[in-house]
């Protein structure tokens, strides 16, 4: 820290379940300089003012998916948003909204991995090839299909963004429909119709009323709303197709 | 999360644009009952006509132009979402193209619709 430093506060929403009845806000002064992001004035917290703050981070570059908090109100990587965009104002930082808090700027996120792993988001070919067989091809044209959509890293700011997930926890949610989408569109897939089971259910894809905030707040530009909208009208043609076509026409 | 769509501009705007239904479903129900009255005869059918033209009439149909209004460009605007990706030349069709390519068709339908009332 040099004199020449500006300070700006930092509140953040504190909640130590051991000592703490309910979150509170408490206030930080924090020295930056204008190349330091918001996740770097909590990392300054943490060693100079209050060794017991609690946050997730790794990688400092906006692909690990874990320092999502609510700046402000909207849902953020910390690691992505300067501490200099707030300044001279104050900066409010809240655990990522719609998950429980399992201590301060930590969210519990198993209901999204149990979401995540329902999707099967890995490829399930139709015949398994050996190593002898080398590896499953895919051209150019077809990856473009979904390589907007593998771009997820799984941050959950859109959960954070979505009213609907707020509404109705049960919701598979954005990310999730999204990866859904991605692996139900590589040519290499072959579990298309078993995946359909969980978009055309009452939790899947006709949750989403299209608010949109998803692909706004998505750090990846991923456009989940795209993804899952998209997939109205797969689940529409998957429920007339089954009364003309075997299988649904998958 | 009660009073959700009030704690962020976007769900506001949200809001807005779903609530913009109630005011085409009554708009529906205005010209139902205008056919309704068109079969009862032509006595029936002008004093619709007059109950049209009431300041009250007039001012609810201004409000449910300004709301079909903002629905069709907030639609516009999200519709590269709903449908799939559009290829031409093997090439996917960027998404400003889309939205400029619904405006374009809904001038010339309006245009359309202007030309048969006006001449038609």
């Amino acid at each position: 820290m040099t004199s020449n430093d500006k300070i700006i506060e930092i509140e953040v929403l504190r909640y130590r379940p051991e000592q703490d009845e309910k979150p509170f806000l408490q206030s930080f002064k924090v020295p930056f300089t204008d190349d330091q992001s918001v996740l770097q004035g909590v990392q300054y917290i943490k060693d100079y003012l209050d060794g017991s703050l609690s946050f997730r981070w790794s990688c400092r570059m906006a692909i690990c998916g874990s320092c999502g908090m609510m700046i402000n109100g909207v849902p953020k990587l910390s690691c992505k948003t300067f501490l200099r965009e707030y300044y001279p104002g104050k900066i409010t930082l809240e655990a990522l909204k719609h998950f429980p808090i399992e201590k301060d700027l930590i969210i519990d996120l198993s209901d999204f991995i149990n979401k995540l792993e329902s999707i099967k988001p890995y490829i399930i070919p139709a015949a398994p090839r050996t190593l002898e067989q080398g590896e499953y091809l895919q051209t150019p044209r077809q990856l473009d299909r979904i390589a907007q959509f593998s771009s997820c890293i799984n941050c959950m700011l859109c959960y954070a963004a979505c009213p609907q997930y707020g509404l109705k926890p049960d919701y598979l949610g954005p990310a999730a429909i999204t990866l859904l989408h991605r692996y139900n569109e590589d040519n290499r897939d072959a579990a298309k119709a078993e995946r359909m089971q969980l978009l055309n259910a009452h939790e899947g894809v006709w949750g989403c009323t299209l608010v949109g905030y998803c692909s706004d707040v998505c750090p990846k530009d991923v456009d989940p709303a795209a993804a899952i909208n998209r997939n109205k009208l797969n689940s529409t043609m998957d429920y007339f197709l089954r009364f003309v076509a075997p299988r649904g026409g998958n | 999360m009660a009073g959700w769509w009030l704690k962020n501009p976007v769900y506001v705007r949200y809001i807005l644009r779903e609530s913009t239904a109630v005011f085409v479903g009554i708009y529906a129900v205005i010209l139902l009952v205008g056919l309704l009255r068109l079969s009862s005869g032509e006595a029936a059918w002008n004093n619709w006509l007059i109950a049209m033209q009431s300041p009250g009439a007039i001012l609810f149909h201004v409000v449910a132009m300004g709301a079909a209004v903002y629905h069709s460009v907030t639609w516009f605007s999200v519709a590269p979402k709903v449908m799939p990706p559009l290829m031409f030349n093997g090439e996917k069709v960027p998404v400003a193209k889309i939205v400029a390519g619904q405006y374009i068709f809904a001038g010339i339908i309006y245009l359309v619709l202007l030309g048969l009332i006006l001449w038609g």
